[in-house]
């Protein structure tokens, strides 16, 4: 028998690339998606990929979404890796999300609250029936005519309903933000204790699926915190630096923003008197699924801070930082398929060495029977 | 490569993992944390490893990249093309030829020199980690040098099954201070890093740590008086160059249980069989000979 050693991983790669390239445009009777088709119809995917991402960019993150062939993981994954080589220029001001021009702002512990609530484009009333008219080569044409939303001139900016809360005092002042300068888990490692600066920032790059299922396990006990959605609103904030040699801010653009601030429920400590706490969520677009489940388990990460025990998996700090990224996560899950055969050989001499020894151990023992 | 600096890491993110390599070259077998950067591969393919050689590569380096021992895996022909691609350096599958190794699963069977740098991918550099998931205990345990939990596993593995059964990635003492992972190599490779010449980097991109093995530092696998560290291997010799001193991939040859056993290092088992198995191959990596083809039976 002639052995003949394995070659060839170089073109098995290039083939594998043009198979996989012939993939994504599919058949070429169908005409190919536009990256502004993406960016203007697949809005919330693009959305989500700039959250992953940690990039806010809508037309690189479409473009990432048509290479990933819609996979949004392993676009936010394009995103991120074309992120890293990005210069820093300047660190922005803290955006104002008082100021938002707002697009929806709902409370669920208010029923009316100066500024109103305003449902904004949600899927949250609509009847969840497949809609056939959508699979109509006409339709997309001519939407319905939406009214116009008419801001009461007397409240703008829109006050934020926390802000409310918090004159009577029965809600925790938010935290101050004058101190240090804010973590950054993209330049610098995640170090344990981690603070609520750079909790926030792994959270709102985290796995939406992740945060959802962590958020939703709170609610079913597992480190229950009596969640009320005080707020969300979603809309366009400006952003501005304050270059050292101008003096003064500018402003260098907009982003659609979605803030969640969840009131919780807190029966005080030693230290603290009884009092409503925080959770906060911040995502890049329009992610409120994503917003809310980050503001759950922002808050659920408090409870050491608070004086609560810790013993569910959203409590543990280090437990949800280290497993939230969903790009670390899938690669290291995905690197299984890499060869292991030199480990698994071990592997394999190993308990082929183990099964002699026990084996012989049993040869012995029946023959001490006998 | 056009719009990307050379190895494609920028100047100050370099310099930041180079701070972070001198420190750990200094503290042999001790993780530092460093600000590991998203790069275009995946986590678990190497990119703590790929961060490394990026930092420490120069114009003038050739580079050999080996995945479980082999020049021509899919991974390693990936990365090799990565360096080619964006350093422009020079690339090779000798190993005598190499300045920079970068390594997965392996260590080269022919003996490193002082001028040769040899750089693991580690996908958890956390010896610790089976028996305490939590970093913060780890760090602490490894401050205060508190490495009972590994001893009474060893133990219990000997009580148990008579012998101890880590085969890979076996936990190794660095100049007797630091309980340090060897990555996952299979602990027949250990011995290796004893007293090696070469320097030894170790890059984590994941778990954004590294951490070092200066030339000629005493690494001892963890045993026993009366349970010596054993390293295992096939007994059979290479079927293609009758070496019996080197490790071995077990190969399945046919659907009758029929295998056979072949040098890991494909390098090594091509140097001893005296042929040059880099033929027709330009310098940066593209055009391999021959197709994927498997045992002929």
């Amino acid at each position: 028998m002639a052995y003949v050693a394995v070659k060839g991983g170089e073109q098995a790669i290039d083939a594998a690339h043009a198979w996989l390239a012939e993939e994504r445009r599919g058949p070429t009777d169908i005409p190919a998606l536009s990256v502004a088709q993406i960016e203007a119809q697949m809005g919330r995917a693009v959305d989500r990929v700039m959250a992953e991402g940690s990039l806010y960019d809508r037309e690189l993150a479409a473009l990432a979404i048509k290479q990933a062939q819609g996979d949004l993981i392993e676009a936010a994954f394009l995103l991120r890796a074309y992120r890293t080589t990005l210069p820093r220029f300047a660190q922005s001001r803290p955006v104002e999300t008082v100021s938002m021009q707002i697009r929806r702002r709902i409370s669920s512990i208010f029923k009316d609250l100066p500024g109103g609530q305003v449902l904004g484009p949600t899927y949250d009333y609509t009847h969840r029936l497949l809609d056939f008219g959508l699979a109509e080569p006409a339709a997309g044409g001519s939407p319905e005519t939406r009214p116009t939303m008419t801001p009461d001139p007397d409240i703008a900016p829109m006050p934020r309903v926390p802000d409310i809360l918090g004159r009577e005092g029965l809600l925790e002042p938010d935290g101050d933000a004058s101190g240090n300068e804010p973590g950054d888990l993209t330049r610098e490692p995640l170090t344990l204790p981690a603070e609520r600066d750079v909790r926030l920032q792994a959270l709102a790059r985290g796995d939406e699926g992740f945060l959802l299922g962590l958020g939703y396990s709170t609610q079913r006990g597992y480190g229950g915190t009596h969640p009320f959605a005080g707020e969300i609103r979603m809309g366009e904030v400006s952003v501005e630096i304050e270059p050292a040699e101008l003096g003064f801010a500018i402003d260098i653009g907009d982003l659609v923003l979605t803030e969640c601030q969840m009131v919780n429920q807190f029966k005080g400590s030693k230290t603290a008197p009884p009092q409503f706490t925080r959770g906060y969520g911040l995502v890049f677009g329009f992610s409120e699924r994503k917003a809310m489940a980050m503001a759950l388990v922002d808050r659920a990460m408090r409870a050491a801070e608070l004086g609560e025990d810790v013993i569910a998996p959203a409590q543990n700090i280090e437990f949800v930082l280290y497993h939230a990224d969903n790009v670390e996560a899938t690669g290291f899950v995905e690197h299984l398929k890499l060869p292991h055969y030199v480990d698994f050989q071990s592997e394999l001499q190993n308990l082929r060495r183990m099964r002699e020894a026990t084996d012989a151990n049993r040869t012995q023992a029946t023959e001490a029977v006998r | 490569m056009k719009g990307y600096n050379f190895a494609y890491l920028d100047e100050q993110t370099k310099r930041m993992i180079r701070r972070a390599i001198l420190k750990a070259v200094a503290i042999p077998g001790h993780q530092v944390p460093f600000g590991s950067r998203e790069m275009p591969l995946p986590y678990g393919w190497g990119t703590g490893g790929i961060q490394v050689t990026a930092s420490i590569l120069g114009a003038d380096d050739v580079l050999k990249v080996i995945d479980q021992g082999a020049d021509d895996t899919t991974n390693a022909v990936s990365i090799r093309r990565f360096f080619a691609k964006t350093a422009g350096v020079r690339t090779t599958t000798k190993t005598a030829e190499a300045t920079v190794i970068q390594t997965r699963h392996r260590i080269p069977e022919q003996t490193l020199r002082d001028d040769q740098i040899l750089v693991y991918q580690v996908p958890q550099p956390e010896p610790l980690f089976r028996l305490e998931p939590s970093r913060v205990e780890t760090r602490r345990m490894h401050a205060l040098a508190d490495y009972g939990l590994m001893h009474v596993k060893l133990y219990e593995d000997i009580a148990r099954f008579g012998q101890i059964s880590i085969s890979y990635d076996y936990p190794v003492m660095v100049n007797n201070r630091y309980l340090t992972s060897p990555s996952p190599i299979p602990a027949f490779d250990n011995p290796k890093m004893h007293m090696m010449p070469a320097l030894q980097l170790f890059g984590a991109g994941r778990e954004k740590r590294i951490y070092a093995i200066p030339p000629w530092t005493p690494v001892r696998s963890l045993d026993f008086q009366d349970h010596p560290f054993r390293a295992i291997n096939a007994v059979q010799p290479c079927e293609l160059c009758g070496a019996t001193d080197s490790y071995k991939d077990e190969v399945v040859v046919d659907n009758h249980g029929g295998r056979v056993f072949v040098c890991s290092d494909t390098d090594h088992c091509a140097e001893r069989r005296g042929t040059d198995h880099d033929a027709g191959r330009p310098a940066d990596g593209h055009g391999a000979p021959g197709g994927l083809q498997g045992g002929a039976p």
